[in-house]
């Protein structure tokens, strides 16, 4: 169904599931490493390998993670709380169960808002969070002798349990309504808005490509917000912020041609394809699973103590939303320039150049213009790119100062980042200065008006833009080294035409 | 009291992972009734006002710190595995897709 | 001198210790002895020989290099191990065919403690099958005999240490007590068997049955001997969250002193009467007089709730089984059945646990899977945990009038091989008397008190404490043990028949 009819026959509603996994140097319940790209199989124990006899116990960081991310959400921190066990069986999952919570979660009842960006500006939606608990992760499977590596018609898999174990927190939203159109906006922008916030508490590296941010989307349709809850979807593999917008459109799109159809959705597990831009269904959950939850006997409960949990909340960072609302408010932007700057990544660097000597519009220019563009082209981002904020403002200053033109700072961008130093040490080793004294640029140009004779006729008569030719031999012979406007200046002077 | 059908003793052998025969399962039907039906006695006391225990100790918060140690070397975690690959365990076929 | 499996363990310790005999000879004596009458006892599954006579060479090179100073109390001292307990190298079958073969990779706990006290382990004992059931007929390979009559039953699920003490095949065992693992096989054979306090002794490296249950404990020919194993094993353990965080209570030092003057004991009246076999009862009763004569005051107490004990037992458990031996699936290690390449893990696993467990094991997981699912949590196992509550209730009441409880261990002595197999409730009675201290985590004691009239089998008198007073079990034990071997003239396995 095309979107625009999806739009106006149905009301969505939307639930989203995001799993954090904690930047812990060790997993939740056992002291093993938790690096990323570690050999198989060389970071695990009896406990994560759910040897017979091998216990839990819990890892005091990941609660105290739990707690300043519940706090940061606006949550209630409960008091007294378990873990809990959900019992499957899957091969990833060495005990067959994983003990994640159930009916007590360490935090609940919270909010965050995400602003997205209409035709007439931000509008800031708040949105509701059941709950924030904490369970461990699984271990990997690769799946061997089918196509794709995907499970079906696979003849086997092998099983890596370096992963088992990882700290998660699971985020969960209530059902978020009232968003019509701007259900895949709002789902990719509360993904954006969280994980930003859990970078900026420290509790994880949030990199979505390497899963260690997770979002399953919840969507279902309704003919209007008058009527019950439809039937929901959830769609798994959602593995980049592009993917969360385009996933609940897809699903929006596809549920509601089903409806039209007359046909009934399915409640069910769906995957969703970035290559091809689909979901496929996977289990179907029809029968809801039994995971016959009960209160993990092999810990202890919880009681975070409230004192301790007041001085994790008054010892919380500046969160994402008030920092981007100082920063923006401090370099005088517009919601549109905020808006840029977001886009591209660049509040940290922008930031950290500022605080290094740049003016904000400087920085802005620079990393929004020519660096943007150069991370463009090498396929990384702006803080993969190889040149540091510190040195990004040293060119700015130099600029600034006159020691270089636009273009030779591009020139020095180029050297740092291949490598040559410092921008002071590439404006030393290439030679980079701007040709600042009168003398010499007097003499290059007398000897490019010498040689084009033609062309200082053209000026003299009326055709002022001819003077390009001797600027560009000018700047030629100085190897690009001088100051252009300077030298149009000098040369105007010398043929006795006025500016 | 809930009597138990041949089909949720089927169902419960397969959220069990447990291959059973017809035969077998009958025998656990009966076997499960009888059980069952003596201890559903405790609801006869388990009322509203009782707190469930769930620990018989009255221990909370237990931690360990965030400290690496006590990993086991590739050959130790894999030495047990009915079979290996390539240092990972060898399982067969997934059918049913998780997470 | 005499023989040397017919000594004690303190008095072995003494003996190694002072150079009167090596460690080596004292762990051949055994090793011997198990040669000899094993084949009819059956009491060993595993016997580590080259392992045994390694470790008890340490001890002599230890003792002759640093002398009786750089011994533990129980240096050189033979014990049996129940195969509950993960021994790292060495089988461990929990008495199961799914795990047949099996060589964990690490060392339990209590296995560790052991083996750094120099405490020889001579081999892995019988038991039945994941430690569920009274008579270790549940094991999947062959039952374990009882020394005092070859054809009967040496209770269970720990019949293999109780019965290796009870032969004089070694002067220690450990065991593991859920519902009377422990107390019950101590009580058929003349031995003496003890459960700490819930937490008293590292559960890390035990395989767990019930984990808010499950509690590893001393089995011995006496109560001092008991006293010295206990203190070797019992204390805190980081690796195990349900452990406690307290000095071990003073078990040697009240072993060492049997006291009983001006304490108050009380005959559970729920634990007696109808039920228990008239010689058992009539022998209890002669004990409760003696304690009696010792200086005791004796009253009668209810413990109202303890009826609803065995119910709430065979709710709890099962539901903590059917989850903690899900691993049990033939991915990681143990048995794999029907990986034929062709089939699914869903099919593998079902026929390897299917093949792997047996019975009684079956039974319970799927009673266990019955009690946790949804819809049946409240009325099931949600119930127990409440009639956990009461039976806790019921203790804390009596323990305000009384300082120790008492009670006939088991309700009859060592029934014949073969006879409650097809009786499964009849079999679960065994454990009327021992249930309600495991419910609770309170500590209990069984020592022998007697032989039946009727069968000249064993009889076994318990004593319970509060949680935390494991020394008042001893304090107890010995005062009534050294009464009982005055009116005897000799310990009461002296009387054993030759095997």
């Amino acid at each position: 169904m095309a979107w625009e009819q999806a739009v106006s026959d149905f009301d969505p509603v939307l639930g989203l599931e995001v799993h954090v996994e904690l930047s812990t140097q060790t997993k939740m319940f056992c002291g093993c490493p938790t690096e990323f790209g570690a050999a198989p199989n060389t970071q695990t124990c009896p406990t994560c390998l759910a040897l017979p006899g091998a216990l839990p116990v819990v890892n005091a960081v990941a609660v105290e993670s739990a707690v300043r991310l519940g706090l940061a959400l606006n949550c209630s921190i409960a008091s007294w709380c378990r873990f809990a066990r959900k019992n499957y069986f899957y091969p990833d999952m060495p005990k067959n169960y994983q003990i994640s919570q159930y009916d007590e979660p360490i935090a609940f009842g919270g909010w965050l808002d995400v602003e997205v960006p209409t035709s007439t500006g931000g509008r800031i939606h708040r949105i509701e969070i059941e709950r924030a608990h904490m369970e461990e992760d699984t271990g990997k499977s690769s799946h061997v002798g089918g196509q794709t590596g995907r499970i079906h018609g696979a003849d086997y898999s092998l099983v890596d349990y370096n992963r088992a174990g990882i700290p998660l927190i699971e985020v969960v939203t209530k059902p978020i309504e009232g968003l019509g159109e701007m259900a895949p906006d709002v789902a990719r922008a509360f993904v954006a808005e969280l994980r930003a916030l859990v970078v900026s508490l420290g509790i994880s590296d949030a990199h979505m490509h390497q899963g260690s941010l997770r979002c399953d989307v919840n969507l279902s349709l309704r003919q209007s917000p008058s009527h019950d809850f439809g039937t929901r979807s959830e769609t798994k593999n959602v593995n980049s912020l592009r993917s969360v917008s385009r996933a609940v459109r897809y699903e929006m799109q596809r549920q509601g041609a089903r409806l039209k159809a007359g046909e009934r959705i399915v409640q069910e597990t769906r995957h969703w394809h970035e290559d091809t831009g689909i979901t496929t269904s996977g289990r179907s959950k029809e029968q809801a699973e039994d995971y016959r939850y009960f209160p993990e006997p092999d810990l202890v409960p919880l009681a975070p103590d409230a004192d301790w949990v007041e001085a994790l909340r008054a010892a919380l960072p500046e969160l994402p939303a008030a920092r981007r609302r100082r920063l923006a408010a401090q370099w005088g932007l517009s919601d549109l320039e905020l808006t840029a700057v977001l886009n591209a990544d660049a509040l940290d660097v922008i930031e950290a150049t500022v605080a290094d000597g740049a003016s904000p519009a400087s920085a802005r220019k620079w990393w929004l213009g020519e660096l943007a563009r150069l991370a463009n082209e090498r396929d990384v981002d702006l803080g993969h790119l190889g040149i540091f904020p510190a040195d990004v403002a040293r060119v700015i200053a130099l600029v600034d100062a006159g020691t270089l033109t636009d273009t030779m700072a591009r020139q020095v961008v180029d050297g740092v980042l291949a490598g040559e130093g410092s921008p002071d040490d590439v404006v030393a080793g290439r030679g980079l200065e701007v040709v600042g004294d009168d003398a010499t640029l007097q003499a290059a140009i007398d000897d490019a008006v010498a040689a084009n004779p033609d062309v200082v006729d053209k000026i003299r008569s009326g055709k002022v833009s001819a003077s390009g030719v001797i600027v560009g031999a000018v700047m030629k012979a100085t190897r690009g080294q001088a100051d252009a406007a300077r030298v149009r200046e000098l040369l105007m002077a010398r043929l006795e035409i006025s500016p | 009291m809930p009597a138990i059908s041949p089909e949720q003793v089927a169902h419960l052998a397969a959220l069990a992972r447990l291959d059973l025969s017809e035969d077998h399962l009958g025998r656990l039907a009966a076997e499960l009734e009888i059980i069952i039906a003596s201890v559903a006695t405790v609801s006869q006391v388990a009322t509203e006002d009782i707190a469930p225990t769930s620990h018989p100790l009255p221990l909370t918060n237990v931690f360990r710190l965030d400290v690496v140690g006590g990993s086991l070397t590739v050959e130790q975690a894999l030495m047990a595995a009915p079979a290996v690959e390539s240092d990972r365990f060898r399982v067969p076929r997934i059918l049913d897709e998780e997470s | 001198m005499t023989d040397l499996t017919r000594m004690t363990a303190a008095r072995l310790a003494d003996v190694v210790a002072g150079g009167q005999a090596s460690a080596v000879e004292v762990t051949q004596a055994h090793l011997d002895r198990i040669t000899a009458v094993d084949h009819d006892v059956h009491a060993f599954l595993h016997v580590d020989t080259d392992g045994a006579l390694a470790a008890a060479a340490a001890v002599d090179t230890a003792r002759a290099r640093d002398g009786r100073s750089g011994l533990g109390p129980l240096a050189g001292v033979p014990l049996a191990l129940k195969d509950v307990l993960a021994m790292e190298g060495v089988p461990t079958t929990c008495g199961s065919r799914i795990l047949e073969g099996w060589l964990p990779a690490y060392d339990a706990t209590v296995t560790r403690r052991l083996k750094d006290a120099g405490v020889v382990i001579l081999g892995k004992t019988n038991m039945d099958e994941f430690a569920m059931g009274s008579s270790t007929e549940h094991s999947a390979f062959g039952p374990t005999h009882n020394p005092w009559d070859l054809s009967r039953i040496p209770g269970g699920s720990g019949g293999g240490s109780a019965a290796a003490v009870a032969a004089f095949e070694a002067p220690l065992a450990i065991g593991t007590d859920t519902g009377g693992s422990i107390r019950q096989p101590a009580a058929v054979t003349g031995t003496v068997g003890i459960k700490p306090t819930y937490g008293g002794v590292s559960r890390y490296g035990l395989v767990a049955l019930a984990s808010s249950l499950d509690q590893a404990g001393p089995c011995a020919r006496n109560v001092l001997d008991a006293a010295l194993l206990h203190a070797v094993i019992a204390g805190h353990d980081p690796l195990d969250s349900t452990s406690i965080d307290r000095p071990v209570p003073a078990v040697v030092e009240a072993a060492r002193h049997g006291d009983v003057r001006g304490m108050r004991v009380g005959v559970v009246r729920e634990l007696t009467g109808d039920g228990y076999q008239p010689g058992v009862q009539q022998r209890f009763d002669e004990a409760v007089v003696l304690l009696q004569e010792l200086g005791a005051q004796v009253v009668e107490v209810s413990c109202p709730h303890f009826p609803y004990a065995l119910a709430a037992y065979y709710l709890i458990l099962p539901s903590e089984c059917s989850s903690n031996l899900a691993k049990f699936d033939g991915m990681r290690f143990g048995l794999r059945v029907g990986d034929d390449g062709t089939r699914s893990v869903e099919e593998v696993m079902g026929r390897t646990r299917a093949s792997g467990f047996g019975e009684e094991a079956i039974r319970r997981i799927m009673l266990g899977t019955y009690a946790l699912s949804a819809g049946y949590y409240d009325a099931f196992y949600g119930s127990a945990q409440k009639v956990r509550t009461l039976v806790t209730g019921d203790f804390a009441a009596a323990f305000e009038q009384v300082d120790v409880l008492v009670s006939p261990t088991a309700p009859t002595t060592a029934f014949k091989l073969g006879e409650k197999l097809d009786d499964p409730l009849a079999m679960y009675l065994n454990d009327v008397a021992t249930i309600p201290a495991n419910l609770a985590g309170t500590p209990g004691l069984s020592l022998p008190v007697g032989l039946a009239p009727e069968d000249g089998l064993p009889v076994g008198l318990q004593v319970m404490a509060p949680v935390l007073a494991d020394d008042r079990l001893y304090r107890v034990g010995a005062a009534l043990e050294a009464a009982l071997l005055d009116r005897w003239g000799a310990p009461i396995l002296d009387g054993a028949p030759t095997l």
